[in-house]
């Protein structure tokens, strides 16, 4: 059913044209305005300067120019003209930063999102669901988003809902949204995090009440129990192993809280915050080396037997 | 009204035989402020070199998506020391070479008022370059970039002892930055040829008065962060870190309180040196000389109350931000205005197209477009979309290349044949500034809209989306023929060192004092400094039926 969902999924933009909610569309309009007014000072710049550089330009019988220093008119609307812009500038980006960023008041957060050195972590307050790299939001409804860090600072950015907003250790931030139309969203990280900044990828899916309330009652569920003998192997080493200790899985002895909680891992359509696609082959390859796929992350390399890797894999790969 | 002669003992010390050509030894034990402006000028060549190769290696990698040519931890420590080593280490001494060089010269005086201290904030800029590049052999360079936020800069997270290389060197070169600053201070205060009172001074010095205050204001800021992190990761204090007590957000203003004025730190000095290459190329009086005066010292005040605009996302609320919007908004006022007052300044002259002058006309479209886009910072909501993306690179850049770097160009191609003797290769150097101004362009503009596309800035490499592979390419390319253009430069240069053709002492028939001395000038500048009455002594004197002082009103 979710796979349905990614397949139909419209559309998988991130530039800050595309706005997909009222907040982007209010700054974008702003911007829009700016960059008429930006093109128009610049025009007269150019114009200006290629202009006085053809006309006056030396010529062999060029006599000494009139030696002006000054004037005083031409200096007031050299001034005067740039502040009428200021001004009016300022008023309409106060009204938008006022719009997109109102008072919270004593408004609860829709959920809870945090960033780790390099990946996200969203908790729904009101339900046991956690998820991680693929945040589910519901449509047409005006989110409070809280944005928290666990280690240094990282930026919450999604250019087709609007604002960026830092997640910064000790402070809790917050953001608004209202999606309009359901999709694929992507952003990034956009605060300098370390070695893996890069691959720091946001993927948001926006779906409608229904199928989003669908989600969160799935995802509030504990995690599929192996049938086949090779992830069955697979859960027993996944416990045995040092994983457990970071990793969490509900519903079984699983309970880290270092790394991704891994409960519906095989939902997710991408693994390491959108660094690669998510199927047993690149589950492999991570579990085999870690280092070698995304260097500097937290996650050690165990020397694991090719047969581990695999058994693991299909643990992994079952936890719809 | 006659020439002010200025004394000095003509006779060489008795008994003493020491030949006066003491080759590397005299110029490392030189306190002369030209041989000391030379070497800070050559320090910023051999940094730019540096930080231009570690740029190139960074955009190779970022040439097509998903590449490997770099560990993102080597690409981490190279964009940090590309951004700190431009920034401290190639801009910084360029300026203070240029006004170690110039300022004597420029106001009639023999040396700095502190020659030794001179050469003592030389060599701690020198030493605190070294040492930050010795960390590349110490175990690793700084990775949490040039504005080094915290808690990234803690040990917990970065472990190499870069960042500690970073603190220390910074601190070194800072406290040679402020000793320079307090020698300008006193050198145009107080050793002014006598004549030349605060309103002939030449707009150039003008600037470098009001850029050592803002310096002596600014620095501090940033030397006690430094000293506060040094404390953070060798005492395990905890001044920055969230965990033990301390604040985040705190490094952020302490660096921006520091950061922002810099900005206009290094690009006062360049209006400077426009407000004298404009006039001499059109042959015209600087249009508004008062206004630039008096926008500068605009500039210099309100850069301290805008540091927040680097700080809009990170949650500090509408109030906070809508003030530092409005103050942001206002320095742009001065800042801009002056594009218009050198518009001005051409207008109704006899522009030369020396290749001095055309860095100062393309700087005054170049910088506008980087002007634009930093005011497109300060309406916030813009400002939320697009910080830390490629937008604020190619901003960035438009302003400290377009910007700084073209003054500095329009500068070394004015004052060169003074400072050598030698002029340099007029068509070479046209080649120069075309190959560069086009690999400039083609450089950064393209990142205006990678930025608006959704690429977020130092990422080690980049998910294959549509457009973003050609653009990065485009940059890329634009990167080297940048390159290409700098070592085209270095030729030019040494090739009219060592074979260029002698330069009179006015090859442009200037207005200012530095003029009116040989080329390059003797190690005592003047014997006799021509009477000062307007703010173009030397004109005056060339002209005496049109000079400035026998007008009462100028204005057109």
């Amino acid at each position: 059913m979710i796979q349905l969902l990614y397949l139909s999924a419209i559309n998988k933009t991130q530039s800050i044209f595309d706005s997909a909610s009222p907040q982007a569309e209010k700054i974008n309009r702003l911007g829009y305005g700016f960059l008429m007014a930006a093109t128009g000072v610049l025009l007269l710049v150019v114009v200006l300067t290629v202009y006085i550089t053809i006309k006056f330009r030396s010529k062999a019988n060029t006599s000494e120019p009139r030696q002006i220093t000054g004037n005083r008119k031409l200096e007031i609307i050299m001034v005067g003209f740039p502040m009428i812009l200021v001004i009016v500038f300022f008023f309409w980006s106060l009204n938008v930063m006022n719009a997109v960023n109102p008072d919270r008041g004593s408004q609860k957060p829709d959920v809870v999102i945090t960033g780790h050195q390099w990946w996200w972590e969203a908790v729904y307050p009101g339900s046991t669901a956690i998820t991680a790299n693929e945040i589910h939001l519901p449509t047409g409804r005006k989110l409070l988003l809280q944005l928290n860090s666990a280690d240094v600072i990282h930026d919450w950015w999604v250019p087709s809902f609007g604002a960026k907003m830092d997640m910064i250790p000790g402070m809790d931030n917050f953001l608004w949204v209202t999606i309009d139309k359901p999709g694929i969203y992507e952003g990034t990280c956009s605060e300098f995090c370390g070695e893996q900044h890069a691959w720091m990828r946001i993927m948001v899916v926006a779906q409608p009440p229904a199928a989003y309330n669908k989600w969160l009652l799935v995802h509030t569920d504990k995690a599929t129990i192996p049938i086949d003998s090779l992830a069955r192997k697979g859960k027993a080493l996944f416990m045995s192993a040092s994983c457990s200790s970071c990793h969490s899985i509900q519903g079984t002895l699983a309970t880290g809280m270092e790394g991704p909680n891994l409960t519906h891992f095989a939902s997710q359509q991408t693994m390491l915050s959108g660094m690669m696609d998510n199927n047993p082959e690149n589950v492999e390859k991570w579990l085999s080396d870690p280092q070698k796929i995304k260097p500097g992350a937290h996650m050690p390399r165990f020397i694991f037997s090719k047969d581990s890797v695999r058994a693991i894999t299909a643990y992994l790969t079952q936890l719809k | 009204m006659k020439a002010i002669r200025l004394p000095e003992p003509r006779k060489p010390i008795p008994n003493l035989s020491v030949s006066d050509n003491q080759g590397l030894l005299q110029w490392i034990s030189s306190v002369d402020h030209k041989q000391i402006g030379i070497m800070y000028l050559w320090l910023s060549v051999l940094f730019l070199v540096a930080a231009g190769c570690e740029i190139l290696l960074v955009r190779i990698q970022l040439a097509i998506p998903n590449n490997h040519f770099l560990d993102p931890e080597v690409y981490n420590q190279l964009f940090t020391m590309h951004g700190t080593t431009m920034i401290f280490f190639v801009a910084m001494p360029a300026i203070f070479g240029f006004n170690t060089y110039l300022v004597p010269l420029m106001i009639g005086a023999n040396d700095m008022a502190y020659p030794r201290l001179n050469a003592f904030s030389f060599w701690m800029t020198f030493f605190g370059g070294l040492l930050l590049y010795f960390s590349f052999l110490a175990g690793g360079a700084p990775d949490a970039g040039w504005f080094n936020y915290a808690p990234l800069n803690q040990y917990n997270y970065s472990s190499s002892p870069g960042v500690d290389y970073y603190c220390s060197g910074l601190l070194i070169a800072g406290i040679g930055t402020v000793t320079a600053s307090a020698n300008f201070v006193v050198t145009i205060l107080k050793y002014r040829v006598n004549s030349m009172n605060l309103k002939q001074m030449p707009l150039f010095v003008w600037m470098i008065l009001i850029n050592s205050f803002l310096i002596l204001a600014a620095f501090p800021s940033l030397n006690a962060a430094l000293v506060m992190l040094l404390l953070d990761r060798q005492l395990h204090a905890h001044f920055f870190s969230a965990q033990g007590g301390g604040s985040a957000i705190l490094w952020q203003h302490l660096f921006w309180l520091f950061g922002h004025p810099e900005v206009y730190i290094v690009i006062l000095p360049v209006f400077g040196i426009f407000s004298e290459v404009f006039p001499v190329y059109s042959r015209k009086p600087i249009f508004g000389y008062t206004f630039i005066i008096g926008s500068g010292m605009a500039i210099a005040l309100l850069a301290f109350g805008v540091w927040v605009h680097h700080m809009f996302a990170t949650g500090l609320g509408n109030t906070v931000n809508s003030f530092f919007a409005a103050s942001s908004m206002l320095i742009g006022i001065p800042t801009g205005v002056k594009i218009f007052n050198w518009l001005a300044t051409m207008h109704g002259g006899a522009i030369r197209f020396k290749v001095s002058m055309m860095f100062a006309i393309a700087f005054l479209i170049e910088f506008t477009i980087g002007g634009l886009t930093g005011i497109s910072f300060t309406l916030v909501p813009i400002d939320w979309q697009l910080t830390d993306t490629y937008y604020v690179v190619a901003h960035l850049h438009f302003v400290f290349i377009g910007g700084t770097l073209f003054g500095l160009f329009s500068g070394l191609f004015y004052w060169f044949p003074k400072m050598s003797g030698r002029i340099l290769d007029e068509k070479l150097s046209k080649w120069f500034f075309w190959l560069f101004v086009l690999g400039f362009n083609t450089t950064f503009l393209v990142q205006h809209a990678l930025g608006a596309m959704g690429m977020a800035r130092r990422v080690y490499t980049y998910p294959n989306l549509p457009g973003w592979g050609a653009l990065n390419l485009i940059s890329t390319i634009g990167g080297f023929t940048m390159a290409i253009a700098i070592g085209l430069l270095v030729f030019i240069i040494i090739k009219a060192l060592k074979t260029g053709k002698k330069a009179t002492k006015d090859p442009w028939d200037a207005n200012t004092l530095e003029w009116t001395t040989s080329s390059p000038p003797d190690f005592k500048n003047f014997d006799f400094v021509i009477p000062v009455k307007s703010t173009r002594p030397f004109r005056d004197l060339k002209r005496p039926e049109d000079a400035d002082w026998k007008k009462t009103d100028n204005n057109g």
